[in-house]
């Protein structure tokens, strides 16, 4: 099997879908001649030509409102916001119009529109250009929202993505794009969107760890493997709809669950989990649900910032500690 | 799409009709929420459409019931729709501010003012890279050309050279607040040619003056000349919605406008042209009858079903 970055699997998954069907298109600030922003599409213009991969304005609204108008006259737009940071001015047509458009008009309308965009959490580039929003987006119905933290699964997400009737979020990291996987060699390798992942099986805690934690959740179950703590590592991959039966049933299993993400408590991630599990599995559990994420705070410049306002391995070793005492 | 005098002036009235029969209703409190009327802006939507094919796209707004009638849509699953029943084109999920109809190109309406303009934009490209000559139309009042979505439209339509027409239909107000008092250019239409778009100012009562100016801006979209902005200065004959006290207008300002009403205004042309009272005073008969069914037809249709609320949310 080749081995691919996190940023190669997203342009190989573009171009091997772009060359199946000839409605898929890319359009985004700096997508084509400039390969990308952060280079994730790097050679497709080449590949495609320019009607097919265009650069637009820095418009964000249009960005993706022209997708909501193609993807109903029949094409399979992927468009491009930079950062998920810029996501307040297209909100409308996200929120409203793709989101909303097979619903009010009686599923006479598909919405084949990818959303990708980028989370440069911890990366210190300042307060508009940090965040977490998954949970943004993710209360929004008739939006899927995927969130790859591995090379892998950011290829088969994005290809599934890009082949799903419904208007999907696809978050990329920019911290990521360096890492590498083996990825299959199958132009149909596809990861089905709404099913999460268990990354490490274990007995003794389930840790939910998402996007930039999810590596960090692995690290620590190894160090308290050493220790005689046995972690299951669930990566969801997908955050709207969240498979809460593969954790739940992890939950039932270990009797106690820590999450952990980048998005912040309030009204976040870890609280839609631990609220749900609170739910499905309350007798089940030996200790509350554990939350472990950054203050609700925005993140200033520089990363000292970075890695003073983020659960880091050590945290969530000490965090599952906790849990077992 | 070549439209003979009579199926222009019955295009209008069955709008004027559908409008006076909808205020009927919620005169008698049986229309469920908002009603925002287009009477006295029939001329726009007929004269627009009148030059557009089924594979042409429009994009409605809130004010919707002209353009979704001049570009064809069924009265009764039009009608049925506007008060949220069952038989409606969208089963009734979309009511008085949403319907579509993807084989007559109609791409819905919308809720957000100015939320169209994207759309719209992203048909017509849609369109041009199918290269079979088809146009995108959007709809939109004077009052969301100060809305973002309005510059930034207008100018990647200009840079990619879109087969869009962007009819702005100025009816001098917007809700309660004049128009004068929110912009410090009066022409909606000057505003194009900052970006290089193509546009035309337009007497929005007069159908023959939209129907030739729409042709003109088809002809150059369909010949890959690009955009065209047309503002049609009409007026709305009704409150922002129906309810509305009008205290922020006169009532002299109200007739002289009425005065200038575009279905009375072609249908003296048609007498001048020398098509008897006659034939057009059954034609108005036949009008007023079928919305009257098709206005029967909606209130007796079933409600859909309130588990239905959770159909649809994806595909
Ligand atoms: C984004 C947004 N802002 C405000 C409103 C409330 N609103 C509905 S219609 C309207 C006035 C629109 O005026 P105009 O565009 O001139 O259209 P008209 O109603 O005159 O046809 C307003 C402010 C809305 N629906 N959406
Ligand atoms: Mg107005």
């Amino acid at each position: 099997m080749p081995t691919k970055t996190y940023c190669w699997a997203i342009i190989d998954a573009m171009r091997e879908e772009m060359a199946r069907d000839d409605k898929v298109f890319l359009m985004g600030e700096d997508v084509a001649a400039a390969g990308g922003a952060f280079g994730a599409s790097r050679g497709l213009l080449d590949a495609f030509g320019p009607i097919r991969v265009r650069d637009t304005p820095i418009s964000e609204e249009i960005i993706v409102g022209m997708g909501v108008g193609a993807a109903m006259a029949g094409r399979r737009p992927i468009v491009e916001i930079m950062f998920i940071d810029f996501l307040g001015l297209c909100l409308d047509q996200i929120a409203n119009q793709a989101a909303k458009s097979h619903y009010i008009y009686d599923g006479m309308f598909k919405m084949p529109l990818v959303i990708r965009t980028s989370s440069a959490v911890e990366m210190g580039i300042g307060p508009h250009h940090s965040q977490a929003w998954e949970a943004l987006v993710g209360h929004i119905p008739g939006l899927k929202v995927v969130m790859p933290s591995t090379p892998r699964d950011a290829k088969g997400l994005l290809k599934s993505a890009i082949r799903d009737d419904n208007p999907v979020i696809f978050i990329e990291h920019i911290a990521m794009h360096r890492i590498k996987e083996e990825i299959e060699d199958d132009e149909d390798f596809l990861i089905p969107i709404g099913k999460a992942d268990v990354k490490r099986a274990g007995s003794d805690v389930s840790v939910v760890a998402s996007g930039l934690m999810v590596a960090r959740a692995l690290a620590a179950a190894e160090r308290l493997a050493g220790d005689g703590i046995s972690v299951e590592v669930i990566d969801p991959r997908t955050i709207s709809p969240l498979d809460f039966d593969t954790i739940s049933a992890s939950v039932s299993k270990t009797s106690r669950c820590l999450v952990v993400s980048s998005s912040h408590k309030n009204f976040g991630f870890g609280s839609e989990v631990a609220a749900e599990i609170g739910e499905r599995c309350f007798f089940d559990l030996d200790q509350p649900v554990r939350r472990l994420s950054p203050p609700f705070t925005p993140a200033p410049f520089g990363r000292q910032f970075d890695q003073f306002l983020n659960p880091d391995t050590d945290a969530i070793v000490a965090a599952v500690r906790d849990l077992m005492a | 799409m070549t439209q003979d005098p009579i199926t222009l002036y019955r295009s209008m009235l069955v709008i004027r009709e559908c409008e006076a029969q909808l205020n009927e209703l919620f005169a008698k409190n049986l229309f469920p929420g908002y009603i925002h009327s287009y009477l006295g802006q029939e001329a726009c939507a007929v004269g627009i459409c009148s030059g557009l094919n089924d594979t042409d796209y429009i994009v409605s707004n809130h004010r919707g019931r002209g353009h979704y009638l001049a570009k064809g849509m069924a009265l009764k699953p039009m009608m049925a729709e506007m008060l949220g029943k069952a038989t409606g084109i969208c089963g009734g999920r979309g009511g008085e501010m949403h319907a579509a109809d993807p084989a007559l190109g109609i791409l819905g309406g919308n809720g957000i003012v100015g939320a169209g303009m994207p759309i719209g934009a992203g048909a017509a490209l849609a369109a041009q890279m199918d290269g079979l000559g088809a146009v995108a139309v959007v709809f939109f009042g004077e009052g969301a050309s100060n809305n973002g979505a309005f510059g930034e439209t207008l100018n990647v339509a200009a840079a990619w050279n879109l087969p869009l027409i962007m009819v702005c239909e100025n009816n001098l107000y917007a809700e309660m607040t004049p128009f004068a008092q929110t912009v410090g250019q009066p022409d909606v239409a000057a505003r194009a040619t900052g970006y290089g778009v193509a546009s035309e100012i337009v007497d929005g009562n007069d159908v023959l003056a939209v129907r030739a100016a729409a042709g003109r801006a088809v002809e150059r979209a369909r010949a890959g000349e690009g955009p065209t902005l047309l503002e049609l200065k009409t007026y709305r004959w009704g409150g922002h919605f129906e309810g509305d006290p009008r205290k922020y207008r006169t009532r002299e300002e109200e007739a002289e406008w009425k005065a200038r009403c575009p279905v009375a205004r072609y249908r003296r042309h048609l007498v001048a042209l020398g098509v008897e009272a006659d034939r057009l005073g059954s034609l108005e008969a036949a009008v007023a009858a079928e919305v009257a069914e098709a206005v029967t037809f909606a209130l007796d249709s079933p409600l859909p079903p309130p588990e239905s609320a959770l159909l649809k949310v994806f595909a």
